[in-house]
């Protein structure tokens, strides 16, 4: 029997003018579980793939499932929905509101989406976000504004809540380029240990996605995808059309 | 809510630019409600001050300089009318009540009014309140006066004191009846109407205080004064009377008679009606205020609007990281909204809560310097007019950015740097 797959797109076309497709992706698959690594040059569109992928833009062929979940089905703040409650995103560079206290940034999928508070095994809330920010040693900073926080610091602060309420599906877009190697390679490890803990709340193991042009770092992960090789270029002819 | 708690957050982290537009939106509606409330404030004084009367009969002349000086003791009558011609109208078959009225002297800038006892049998303000001594009686007497509450209050005058009253309305009169002194044996209720800035005697009390004049004018010095007759006096001439009709039917046909009298050219008016034409002398004031608030208020809302999307672009990675977490693209929008809405009730409430303080704080000037009686009870239907209408233009307004916000996100989708 085939592993349940993460995500699934078949013969998926998109580009952000429907006269003008930047991506075309035959087949992808991820199974759940995985910690995948997927690199491809700047301007590649793998931002652009990750927006398909949490719902956020939809192609205009093609079909995408995550979770589960046919994407092209669902209405679009269903996909919303599943976003906010099953996936959680770390960007590149700056990820935090900056309006909110760490500790409130950390909390924001929570307050959101009943479902994923759900599942947090604190008894409450905040209680949860003390003990991932002691986990990702940020507690001392829990209450202030983000923006007094260095980048190492804002980007634990990106890695908690993405994985509060253990999300099925984390995905990481590019998040180290602002690091120097060692805090790099440290944040690195840390994400895969944390998406990976054990939650008896999501029977579901968690899969991570993480997007990077540096490939140096494939090593962190389990399995590598090259964007450009999964990606048919679009023909010149077709783009110009 | 989190999308309430979100937009507070937002506005308070900048919380300068805030401030202002809520100040800025504030003052405009402390204007236009403050405008309102003084205009309505002025409206009710005014036609407070005479109420169930009829008619208002002077010499041939303007209709609003009769009221103005009959009733609210601005400006001056330009001519008498005869006592035979009150007289006639007063015992007219459709006549129930008058009341005469005399003016022509002061005391310390306040009038002096001569009439009779009708006028504290029938005059009535507000709508049904008559007059009442707070301390003593009517005048009787020659030499006898009652004050308005106001006169006694801040002149400290008590009952049992005499008073020298000044010929001429103005308020630096150099002619003083000194050989006439009154004595104050009434203190009237206060009405907060102009009923309680003037003082008040007899009509024969008048004539024997002028006892010997001639046009107006002293006894030369030297002249000899004949020895004041009381039997003698005579009542020539009053300013004006109000007249009270029998029935309300009866009130345009008495005007038409007293207008075409044939015995002495008389004006007789409609305090209502003249009191419309008041208004609308108003309203220009009104207009020209309105528009000046409603300038401000615009001017207030598009420095919400310019200060909303110049941080449009800066917040498009705010929009992002909020898509992230599930936020709906509809949500974003009313988070904008939110945003610019909240600035305004909070910009609509301060002005309210100003005009309220500022009405209640200068109550007292207001009504002892206009004499206008100053309702301070809940808001107008206009007022609600106005705040409704500033917190819908405003988020009228604020949906521009929101739809931005809006559309920003749909095009950035995560991709926002
Ligand atoms: N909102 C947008 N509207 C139009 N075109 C866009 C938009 N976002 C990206 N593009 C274009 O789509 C292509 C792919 O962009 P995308 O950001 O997905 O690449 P990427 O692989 O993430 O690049 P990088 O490594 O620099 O982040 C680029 O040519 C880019 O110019
Ligand atoms: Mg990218």
């Amino acid at each position: 029997m085939q592993e349940v797959a993460a995500i699934h797109l078949e013969h998926v076309r998109f580009g952000y003018r429907a006269d003008r497709p930047i991506l075309s992706i035959d087949h992808l698959r991820i199974p759940a579980g995985r910690r995948v690594f997927l690199h491809g040059p700047s301007g590649s569109g793998k931002t652009t793939l990750l927006s398909l992928i949490s719902g956020v833009l939809v192609p205009q062929r093609g079909s995408i499932h995550v979770l589960g979940q046919d994407l092209m089905r669902l209405s679009a703040s269903s996909r919303d929905t599943l976003r906010g409650s099953q996936i959680g995103y770390i960007f590149q560079g700056f990820n935090l509101i900056p309006y909110l206290t760490v500790a409130e940034n950390i909390a924001l999928p929570c307050e959101l989406h009943r479902t994923r508070r759900a599942r947090i095994t604190s008894s409450t809330l905040s209680e949860e976000v003390v003990r991932l920010a002691l986990r990702l040693d940020i507690h001392a900073h829990l209450g202030e504004t983000v923006t007094r926080l260095s980048t190492g610091q804002q980007q634990r602060v990106a890695i908690a809540r993405a994985i509060i309420g253990s999300p099925a599906l984390v995905i990481a877009d590019e998040p180290t380029s602002s690091l120097d190697t060692d805090r790099r390679d440290a944040f690195l490890d840390l994400l895969n240990e944390v998406t990976m803990e054990g939650n008896t709340r999501n029977p579901s193991p968690t899969t991570l996605l993480f997007v990077s042009h540096d490939r140096s770092l494939a090593s962190h992960f389990d399995e590598t995808l090259s964007l450009p090789q999964i990606a048919q270029t679009v023909p010149q002819a077709e783009r110009e059309a | 809510m989190i999308l309430l708690r979100l937009a507070i957050k937002s506005l308070r982290s900048r919380a300068l630019a805030t401030t202002l537009t809520i100040f800025s939106i504030g003052l405009s509606v402390t204007l236009m409600v403050g405008v309102d409330r003084l205009r309505g404030a002025a409206q009710e004084g005014f036609s407070g001050t005479i109420s169930r009367t009829d008619l208002i009969v002077g010499a041939r002349g303007g209709g609003l300089p009769l009221l103005l000086s009959s009733v609210f003791h601005i400006g001056n009558a330009s001519n008498n009318i005869s006592w035979e011609s009150y007289q006639h109208f007063a015992h007219h078959p459709a006549v129930a009540w008058t009341i005469p009225i005399s003016m022509g002297d002061s005391h310390h800038g306040y009038r002096v009014i001569a009439t009779d006892d009708n006028f504290y049998k029938h005059y009535i303000y507000r709508r049904d309140h008559s007059l009442h001594f707070a301390e003593g009686h009517a005048p009787e007497g020659l030499f006898e006066v009652a004050l308005g509450a106001d006169v006694a209050t801040r002149l400290g005058y008590q009952l049992g004191q005499q008073v020298v009253l000044a010929h001429g309305i103005e308020e630096r009169s150099v002619l003083n009846h000194a050989n006439t002194p009154f004595t104050i044996v009434g203190i009237l209720d206060q009405t907060a109407t102009p009923v309680d800035r003037a003082l008040y005697i007899t009509l024969l009390g008048e004539e024997a205080m002028h006892y010997g004049w001639s046009d107006g004018t002293p006894p030369a010095i030297g002249e000899t004064v004949p020895q004041l007759d009381p039997s003698r006096l005579k009542v020539d001439q009053i300013t004006a009377f109000l007249l009270g009709a029998k029935s309300r039917v009866s009130t345009l046909y008495l005007q038409r008679e007293i207008n075409t009298d044939k015995a002495e050219p008389l004006t007789a008016i409609i305090p209502a009606y003249t009191l419309q034409e008041l208004w609308s002398l108003l309203d220009y004031a009104d207009t020209a205020l309105s528009l000046v608030s409603a300038a401000v208020l615009v001017v207030g809302l598009l420095a919400m609007l310019i200060a909303l999307y110049a941080t449009l672009n800066e917040r498009r990675r705010e929009i992002a990281i909020l898509r992230a977490v599930g936020l709906h693209v509809r949500q974003i929008f009313i988070l904008f909204l939110f945003e610019s809405t909240l600035v305004a009730a909070a910009g609509t409430l301060l002005g309210i809560a100003a005009v309220y303080v500022l009405l209640f704080a200068l109550r007292g000037t207001i009504e002892n310097h206009f004499g206008l009686p100053v309702a301070l009870v809940g808001l107008s239907k206009r007022v609600e007019l106005y705040a409704a209408a500033t917190i819908v233009s405003a988020a009228v307004l604020g949906s521009i950015p929101a739809a931005r916000a809006y559309r920003n996100s749909l095009v950035d989708g995560l991709n926002a740097q």
